[in-house]
């Protein structure tokens, strides 16, 4: 058991609102920079460019896990964290298939669809910061379907968190867990949140530039730093857990 | 009606792009969720809306709205009031509720 950092939220070109120097080495050599083991790539509604990252942090001791940051019809933002490449491909059809539009560049940002050199190879077209006509249940029932893990993302803010939207977690939502932003501790967030104990806490980043990759992290005490590891350690399974202590 | 008319009969805060007031409001969109606005909003509409982040003023950018109106005593992050100083896009605060704003500007200019 080793004790590892984890920011399963960082997000690429690809999102709109996100800087151009998000690029797949430029998130590799940030994370191993801040001493981060792990990261998840969550693109607003797009998992296009996580085979890039996963590419360009081969034969580094960086794990990168494929996701996405999925907006509901209710416009609450859920992030979706795979083990596989091509559950989050099969996520994202479903994503596409439920989102409609067009990006306009000049009012959202350019949608960059990069290779794991850097190599731009096309724009997405599709309006990625907008909503899916999906439900937080089928979201999140969606993702279960594909193996994935389903977190409720940045709790603590007022927009496109779901208690800004929403105002409450519905008893029957399934999350697997809830995200604080680097706004918060892990600690002041239990507190906080204390009638949603149930769920375990993860601290991520949420990073649309390079500096602000590992602000927040969810320290990890786990076998290794991998997508099955961050399973048992949400569950508390066989001595793996979050270090609430930091 | 010119915005700076409604800003003076409603008393309204003036939060970002105070030089562009004079725009004449045609109409109002009432919504909180911006998926809502980038499907409905009709050019020039003045926006009413609780939500302060950034992306409202992508949205108003995109929709050409003549402005946002937060209610509820709303404070827009200070990304928004960057962006919207870049834009040239208003942005009002009061300290009303959706539905007080609502009929007081359905008042002023007259519903279809």
């Amino acid at each position: 058991m080793r004790l590892i950092n984890a920011d399963l939220h960082i997000h690429t070109c690809l999102s709109p609102c996100a800087e151009l120097e998000m690029s797949p080495m430029g998130i590799v050599k940030g994370a191993i920079g801040k001493g981060i083991d792990m990261i998840a790539i969550c693109d607003h509604n797009s998992a296009e460019n996580t085979r890039a990252v996963i590419e360009a942090a081969e034969q580094t001791g960086l794990t990168v896990l494929p996701g996405m940051e999925v907006t509901s019809k209710e416009e609450v933002h859920i992030l979706s964290i795979f083990s596989l490449p091509e559950d989050a491909a099969r996520m994202q059809e479903l994503v596409y298939n439920n989102l409609e539009g067009v990006n306009d560049e000049s009012a959202f940002g350019m949608q960059v669809i990069v290779e794991a050199d850097g190599t731009v190879t096309g724009c997405n077209d599709r309006l990625l910061i907008g909503a899916t006509d999906m439900s937080l249940e089928h979201i999140v029932r969606a993702i279960h379907m594909h193996h994935g893990l389903a977190i409720a993302a940045h709790i603590d803010r007022p927009g496109f968190g779901i208690l800004g939207q929403l105002g409450f977690i519905p008893n029957d939502l399934d999350l697997d867990a809830l995200e604080i932003s680097a706004r918060i501790s892990i600690e002041d967030a239990t507190t906080s949140y204390s009638e949603y104990s149930a769920y375990p806490i993860v601290r991520s980043s949420d990073a649309h530039f390079l500096d602000a990759i590992g602000s927040g992290m969810t320290p990890l005490m786990v076998g290794a730093a991998s997508f099955t590891e961050f399973q048992m350690a949400l569950r508390g399974e066989q001595g793996r857990y979050i270090c609430y202590e930091g | 009606m010119e915005l700076k008319t409604i800003v003076e009969q409603l008393d309204l805060e003036v939060k970002a792009s105070q030089g562009n007031l004079t725009c004449n409001i045609t109409g109002v969109y009432v919504s909180d969720l911006l998926s809502d606005v980038l499907a409905h909003a009709k050019e020039g509409d003045l926006w009413v809306t609780l939500q302060g982040h950034p992306n409202i003023v992508a949205v108003a950018a995109m929709k050409e709205l003549s402005g946002i109106l937060l209610n509820n005593g709303r404070t827009p992050e200070d990304e928004t009031l960057k962006k919207a100083n870049d834009e040239a896009i208003p942005i009002l605060a009061s300290k009303m509720p959706a539905f007080v704003l609502a009929g007081k500007l359905y008042n002023l200019l007259g519903g279809e």
